[in-house]
């Protein structure tokens, strides 16, 4: 059965890649945009708050990260540690799931 | 010329000995000399000397190469080379290892051509142009003498890892028209420690004494898999 997990956790990061491409183009742009009219972070909030729009690409974009990073940090404990098991795996969704969960907390910080 | 060459095992070291320089002279006619001439005890492989078996393969000035097909011209640094058993294999003495555990690898990548016809069929006829001939082309010149092997960073941190020539094998009979055993083949390649392990760095590619392309073979399997995953035949 590993077969289908590897497969399935390589589709996933490939698509959280492509994802993520997008969206930190699309973040830096909108930085680069922000500063350069001089914008103060009143100003930025309030073009954010209550804009579902906004909010729901940066919630894509922290979902992203909450898949990419974890396959990738397996991989990386796999060849340097050698740590395979459940309880790897349990590391892994715990890292998941906090990425998530502060990714999400700054996302209504700035939409809330 | 000075020649550092390893000797013992794992926990051995480099013995240095001092080798005249000859025209043409290649690293194999170097280790041969100091078998011949210095050290008889020196344990080493070959036997073609010309680039056809890939047993001569040794890690000279920390690069995995065919010591026949290598001018000592070519990799001399500073009057003195480095002569080394290849890397990711147990080493059994000196310059030699162990490759079962490379060969085995291309058992478990299912390297074994299936066929479905009997002898009661005609031949099958494969156009040499068609594009899944012109893949077999690409990566079917492999003679197994391990360089890839020993060059591939993601073999020395994940010993399970199948390894460029066992996974270019099987991409090779994935693209065999006459195989009948691709999905059992894409499932073998799939799992841990399979294709999606590479990290895509290159190595193989770069020390391949054929000139062939196992990256290019490991991009094709993940690509094969994933049309096969998202057709649910996996």
């Amino acid at each position: 059965m590993s077969y289908r997990t590897e497969t399935t956790l390589w589709i996933a990061q490939r698509a959280s890649a492509a994802v993520l491409a997008l969206c930190v183009l699309v973040h830096l742009v909108t930085i680069i945009y922000a500063v350069q009219g001089g914008l103060t972070a009143a100003e930025i909030l309030g073009r954010t708050r209550g804009n579902a729009a906004w909010f729901a690409f940066y919630a894509i974009f922290v979902l992203a990260v909450s898949v990419h990073a974890p396959i990738g940090l397996r991989t990386v404990l796999i060849e340097w540690l050698g740590w395979r098991g459940s309880l790897r795996d349990v590391f892994l969704v715990i890292f998941a799931a906090i990425l998530a969960s502060i990714g999400m907390r700054a996302v209504m910080a700035v939409f809330a | 010329m000075k020649v550092s060459v390893w000797r013992s095992a794992a926990a051995g070291s480099y013995q240095e000995f001092e080798v005249p320089r000859q025209p043409s002279q290649t690293v194999l006619d170097v280790v041969t000399y100091i078998q011949r001439a210095l050290d008889p005890t020196l344990a080493y492989r070959y036997a073609c000397r010309v680039g056809m078996c890939g047993s001569c393969a040794m890690t000279v000035n920390g690069v995995p190469r065919w010591t026949c097909r290598t001018h000592v011209d070519r990799v001399l640094q500073k009057d003195s080379l480095t002569i080394g058993p290849l890397k990711n294999l147990p080493i059994i003495r000196d310059l030699v290892t162990d490759m079962t555990e490379f060969f085995d690898k291309w058992a478990r990548a299912k390297g074994q051509f299936k066929g479905g016809a009997t002898k009661q069929d005609d031949f099958a006829r494969v156009p040499p142009q068609s594009e899944k001939r012109k893949a077999v082309d690409d990566g079917i010149e492999c003679i197994g003498c391990g360089v890839c092997y020993a060059a591939c960073d993601v073999v020395a941190w994940n010993p399970d890892y199948l390894g460029p020539a066992a996974l270019n094998r099987a991409w090779t009979l994935v693209q065999d028209e006459r195989d009948v055993a691709t999905l059992e083949r894409l499932r073998a390649v799939a799992g841990d420690a399979g294709c999606h392990s590479c990290h895509t760095h290159l190595s193989c590619t770069e020390r391949c004494p054929k000139q062939l392309s196992p990256t290019a073979g490991i991009a094709g399997l993940k690509r094969k898999v994933l049309s096969s995953a998202l057709k649910g035949e996996l």
